[in-house]
């Protein structure tokens, strides 16, 4: 069996101030190397899932949090300052909260962390170039990173956690202001890490993607864990819908087809599933 | 009424980068029309220049018969309400329905009964009447996003510009979207949304314009656009499930939905 690099043990957690807890009574256990995706309706205890594994719950909101965080079988609070964020890299939802606007220009942005974790100066620019070509952000190192567009904004984000090459990835919605070929190119980074080992927690929207990416998806509504599993044993679930969840296209065309005297003897969740069953009927 | 008209417009940054190069377009009054495009096309710099957050550096735009560059931006927006691309870059209120009753309290001068009413409308259509009184920077993020649609519903201007009201929307959001924008509709107002959602523009919108590197590249129905491959490459755009699906089953270049794409495979039998 995989490694638990990742555990949450009955975990409940309340904003300052707040009525009612934002996550309720949450256990999960993640093993290592696997992409994990996220799922759950506006409001529904993504983002402060991410801030709780990260340990940013307690030390920076400063909410009050029941049961505990594991990470590598160690409680995130018990880690010294400085090893949690070395081993974890979290991309926040909001790209112009992560830009630091100490520095000048996208690629000094970009290096900024590396320069904290001590890499030399050869090797930081050889990985900030690296990074930079992935993300398709080249053109604008020398820019200033507050005169992007937002999409361009969003790409240095990920770009300045993903050079920092941490152990576990959790990525908020990075996607969100992408193009259609931008999106699809961050997942392929994205599986590129997990094929290295790296774990990934990654919050979506855009289910036809996790669809193609996740190994396993985790569903949260109204601040509670209400399903998990592989991809596409949850994906099927037609009543995800009445959880608010967008179920992904490729399911609901065969689903429908199915109502309508049109079976194909599954229902896929892939392009490649689809193009399989639709090329065999 | 006003009709928008971009009559060759081009933009430059202070920090001398072009944005946007030599664009013309005219939207009629009434019209809902989405922008679809890579990041960095310009989008935003172009739908800036119709409310008068910014003027071009060549070119003119129109807003019915008003040349923006003879008015404020506080004139023009009035007629055209832009939504940012990030609520935070317009929200500033320590609760909801300060922020929602602004425009009409601080800009239009509004009485109070019709601040109330226009307030109380916007906040129903956007979903937040329960949340009047909340901090809105308490709110997530895709809440904040409908906090800022809902303070320009409240101004109730001719034109509406939305960007990427989309972005991070759950499924209830993606249709309240959508709800906002037929019922806008329905009152003659002109609806122009910025979005990557590919779906969602073909559902929703009967004209899309497309821009890549600073120009628009092409405009036209959701038909026209999803089958036109090299338009979908340039812009980084993709094809449509249904559209891919057709092809493989050799249905023809007629269907872009996937109502379409299932009532034909059953019609096929
Ligand atoms: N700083 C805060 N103070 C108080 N409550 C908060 C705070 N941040 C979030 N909440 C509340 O916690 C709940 C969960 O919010 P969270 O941001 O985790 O949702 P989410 O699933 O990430 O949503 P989205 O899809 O919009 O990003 C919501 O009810 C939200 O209002
Ligand atoms: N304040 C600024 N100063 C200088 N250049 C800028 C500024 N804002 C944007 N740009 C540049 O102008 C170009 C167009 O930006 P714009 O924001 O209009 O793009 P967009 O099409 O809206 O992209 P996105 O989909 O990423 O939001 C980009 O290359 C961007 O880097
Ligand atoms: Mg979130
Ligand atoms: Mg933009």
């Amino acid at each position: 069996m995989a490694d638990k690099i990742i555990e949450l043990k009955n975990v409940t957690y309340t904003y300052p101030l707040a009525s009612r807890p934002a996550l309720k009574d949450i256990s999960l256990s993640l093993e290592e190397g696997k992409l994990y995706g996220i799922i759950g309706g506006n409001g529904s205890g993504k983002t402060t899932l991410c801030i709780t594994i990260c340990g940013f719950a307690t030390k920076f909101e400063k909410g009050s949090l029941d049961g505990s965080v594991l990470i590598k079988g160690k409680d995130v609070e018990d880690y010294e300052e400085g090893e949690v964020s070395r081993m974890m890299g979290y991309v926040l939802q909001n790209p112009f909260s992560q830009i630091s606007g100490v520095r000048e220009t996208v690629l000094e942005e970009i290096a900024y962390g590396l320069e904290n974790l001590g890499v030399a100066p050869e090797k930081m620019e050889e990985r900030v170039i690296n990074i930079a070509k992935k993300t398709d952000i080249e053109e604008l190192l020398l820019k200033n990173p507050y005169e992007l567009s937002g999409g361009q904004q969003q790409r240095v984000a990920l770009a300045s956690v993903l050079v920092l090459e941490p152990e576990i990835l959790i990525i908020d919605e990075p996607t969100s202001q992408l193009d259609p070929e931008g999106t699809e190119s961050i997942f392929k980074i994205i599986r590129t890490l997990k094929e290295e080992g790296k774990t990934v927690l990654l919050v979506e929207h855009k289910i036809d993607l996790l669809a193609e990416y996740a190994d396993e998806i985790i569903v949260l509504e109204n601040g509670c864990h209400i399903k998990s599993g592989p991809t596409h044993e949850v994906l099927i679930q037609r009543e995800l819908e009445e959880h608010g969840i967008q179920l992904p296209q490729i399911s609901v065309i065969f689903d429908e087809l199915k109502k309508r005297g049109k079976d194909y003897g599954a229902i896929p969740v892939t392009c490649e599933e689809a193009l399989k069953l639709l090329k065999n009927a | 009424m006003a009709d928008i008209l971009l009559d060759n417009v081009s933009f430059t940054y202070k920090n001398g980068y072009e944005a946007v190069s030599e664009v013309s377009l005219s939207i009629k009054q009434g019209e809902k029309v989405a922008i679809l495009g890579q990041n960095g096309a310009g989008k935003t710099t172009t739908v800036k220049m119709i409310n008068n957050l910014q003027r071009p550096t060549k070119g003119k735009v129109m807003v019915g018969d008003k040349n923006t560059k003879d008015y404020t931006t506080a004139q023009i927006s009035k007629e055209v309400g832009y939504v940012f691309q990030n609520p935070d870059d317009q929200i500033f209120h320590a609760t909801v329905m300060e922020e929602v009753a602004f425009g009409p309290r601080k800009a239009l001068k509004l009485p109070e009964e019709e601040i109330k009413r226009r307030s109380e409308r916007a906040l129903e259509l956007t979903g937040l009447a329960g949340q009047k009184d909340e901090n809105p920077f308490e709110l997530p993020l895709s809440i904040r996003k409908f906090v800022a649609i809902a303070a320009i519903i409240a101004s109730d201007p001719d034109v509406y510009v939305f960007d990427e009201p989309t972005a991070g929307q759950d499924r209830a959001g993606l249709l309240t979207l959508n709800k906002i924008i037929s019922e806008l509709k329905e009152q003659g107002k002109t609806v122009i949304t910025i979005t990557h959602d590919i779906e969602f523009a073909i559902h929703t919108f009967e004209r899309i314009i497309v821009m890549a590197k600073k120009k628009v590249i092409r405009d036209g129905t959701p038909e026209e656009i999803f089958h036109d491959d090299e338009t979908l490459k340039k812009a980084m755009l993709k094809t449509p499930y249904a559209v891919r699906f057709a092809r493989e089953l050799e249905l023809g270049e007629t269907i872009t939905t996937n109502e379409q794409l299932i009532e034909e495979i059953v019609r096929r039998g």
